[in-house]
């Protein structure tokens, strides 16, 4: 009797020290992402009593090195959306429709080594990808469609759906393929055709997961550094054309962070723009959550 | 009692290190990043032959390389530039007398596709190139074909000659591509046939085609003599004559067979 009381009593402070050390390590990278923030917050704001937000958001010009210097990342904030939007535009029916007919209508065999491949594309390196762009790619589109040059924002955002089209197919085909198979048998039996199916009860069912497939991807693309370094030409100007070149954020911080003075204007200018950059991904990352809230599927019921 | 003793073999310990650090003797080196490759590659030679010294660099600009000499906290300031009229007045203030060493030179030519058929082009077509003004090759006498204009990010060494020499106070314009590194422009040159872009001399390689200047092809002699309009000496200052281990690696950087071997590799010309 008494030793089940005390066994229970060990086991108790054997949960709970357990609980704490789980919860010490959720903490350790609540705190990380908190140290971080700090440190970027810390070392982006000062350059606001230099410039005011309105200028720094919406001037036209980047000269962060001249006298005096300018510090305007309205060209850099469009070429970031721009190269995001254009690949998203290529990225979504590319991955989604994969997805499509990799959960539906590819025969199991295909399925079973199509979609290895396709998620092995997402651990190429970026800066593979990179120089795939800078010296096959870029050369190729410069012939093809005779412009000046080929370093521009449509190849940047091609290279970057290379890179986000296995994120949405993969978790895009894991939605579809978990629609429970009951909806699906049921539709079939009512008389609705293979595509019907597809369309009107599949597709609704797994939009939750295939919004956040397309969401994660994005925010994969405009956080993405080295292939915007190497591909989209780096002019820091608004885009007219879709073959203009471009600089995106992460472009502009990788290629002048090393040699910007330490703890200079131009260094915080920087990590200010790593602050806008933020508040990118942090938006898309909310907007993933609530749309994965929204939509999402408690039950077969509920459809 | 015991904590005394703690204390005591503390202080000996801390004396000790001091009294090594004195006799292995270590220098701090700061100031521009241009300068830095040379220095980097430069020390780590000599430190392989003085495995007794020990040197820490860091490159934080010119002008914080030369604030650092004159406050004391660096024995060497590298510096692309030579000192402005201020920063030797304040030295003074300070009562120490900076000293330049020109320790290699820095030659930056412009670069094209070799299929171009232009061979020389003059500084006022070079800067109304880089602002923007003249578009077509065949405004300055080439081919009929848009310039793609190629640049340096703004924080690079070798901007700053190009903004310094070519661009006179002048903008250059937003629509130029902008490449990190020297090894990113040739790629970027040799890939594309309306290109124009520039690099240090140590990058030339066949892939591209360097231009002359006002006719003057970017050498080796042409930058020494002075007469190749896009070059500058980089120096390293000291406080007061240097001596001691600060003398050493000067004489060190300095010598033909030792440091300048270095200053080529890092592609620099060297003064010799």
């Amino acid at each position: 009797m008494q030793r089940t009381q005390q066994s229970g009593k060990s086991r108790k402070r054997k949960e709970q020290a357990i609980r704490s050390l789980f919860f010490i390590i959720a903490l350790a990278s609540v705190m990380a992402l908190g140290f971080i923030m700090y440190f970027l917050f810390v070392e982006g704001l000062p350059v606001f009593s230099k410039v005011s937000v309105k200028d720094f958001v919406f001037g036209r010009y980047w000269y962060p090195t001249s006298q005096p210097p300018d510090f305007g990342i309205f060209p850099l904030i469009v070429a970031s959306m721009a190269v995001t939007g254009l690949s998203a535009a290529m990225s979504i029916p590319l991955g989604v429709l994969a997805a499509l007919y990799l959960a539906e209508a590819a025969a199991p065999r295909v399925r079973q080594w199509v979609k290895p491949v396709v998620e092995l594309l997402a651990a190429l390196p970026s800066v593979v990808i990179g120089f795939f762009g800078m010296v096959v790619v870029a050369p190729f589109l410069q012939d093809l469609l005779d412009i000046p040059t080929g370093l521009n924002l449509f190849n940047g955002a091609l290279m970057l759906a290379f890179m986000s089209v296995p994120t949405i197919c993969s978790i895009s085909e894991d939605a579809i393929y978990s629609v429970p198979v009951e909806l699906k048998e049921a539709s079939l039996a009512l008389g609705a055709t293979h595509w019907e199916t597809i369309a009107r009860v599949l597709l609704p069912a797994s939009l939750s997961g295939i919004c956040t497939a397309i969401i994660l991807g994005m925010s994969r693309a405009i956080g993405e550094t080295m292939v915007v370094l190497m591909v989209t030409g780096g002019a820091a100007m608004v885009p007219e054309s879709i073959f203009d070149p471009v600089r995106p954020m992460p472009a502009s911080i990788a290629a002048e962070m090393a040699e910007a003075p330490f703890r200079g204007s131009h260094y915080h200018a920087l990590f200010a723009t790593g602050i806008v950059l933020f508040i990118f991904t942090l938006l898309f990352n909310l907007l993933a959550d609530h749309i994965s809230h929204r939509y999402k599927q408690t039950g077969a019921a509920t459809l | 009692m015991k904590a005394k003793g703690i204390i005591v073999l503390l202080a000996a310990a801390i004396s000790g290190i001091a009294a090594q650090a004195a006799i292995a003797g270590s220098l701090v080196i700061n100031g521009s990043t241009t300068v830095l490759p040379i220095a980097q590659k430069v020390s780590e030679a000599y430190m392989q032959q003085n495995p007794d010294v020990k040197i820490s660099i860091s490159g934080g600009g010119s002008g914080e390389g030369i604030k650092a000499l004159v406050d004391g906290t660096t024995d060497i300031a590298n510096s692309s530039r030579f000192m402005k009229d201020e920063e030797v007045k304040l030295a003074m203030g300070k009562n120490i007398y900076p000293v330049p060493f020109a320790i290699a030179y820095d030659c930056i030519v412009p670069v094209i596709h070799p299929t171009n058929n232009m061979s020389n082009i003059t500084m006022e077509q070079l800067k109304s190139i880089y602002m923007g003004t003249v578009r077509n090759w065949k405004e300055i006498g080439g081919a009929d074909g848009p310039i793609v204009v190629i640049s340096r990010d703004t924080s690079s060494g070798t901007y700053e000659v190009w903004e310094e020499k070519v661009m006179n106070k002048e903008r250059v314009f937003p629509r130029a591509l902008l490449q990190a590194s020297s090894g990113a422009i040739v790629q970027a040159v040799s890939k594309n046939k309306n290109a124009i872009g520039y690099i240090g001399i140590g990058y030339i390689n066949k892939d591209i085609k360097p231009l002359s200047v006002n006719g003057i092809k970017g050498s080796v002699e042409t930058t020494l003599s002075g007469a190749y309009p896009i070059s500058r000496p980089l120096y390293m200052f000291t406080a007061g004559w240097p001596k001691g281990d600060i003398l050493n690696f000067i004489n060190f950087v300095l010598n033909p067979g030792k440091g300048q071997k270095y200053v080529s590799d890092a592609g620099f010309v060297p003064l010799y």
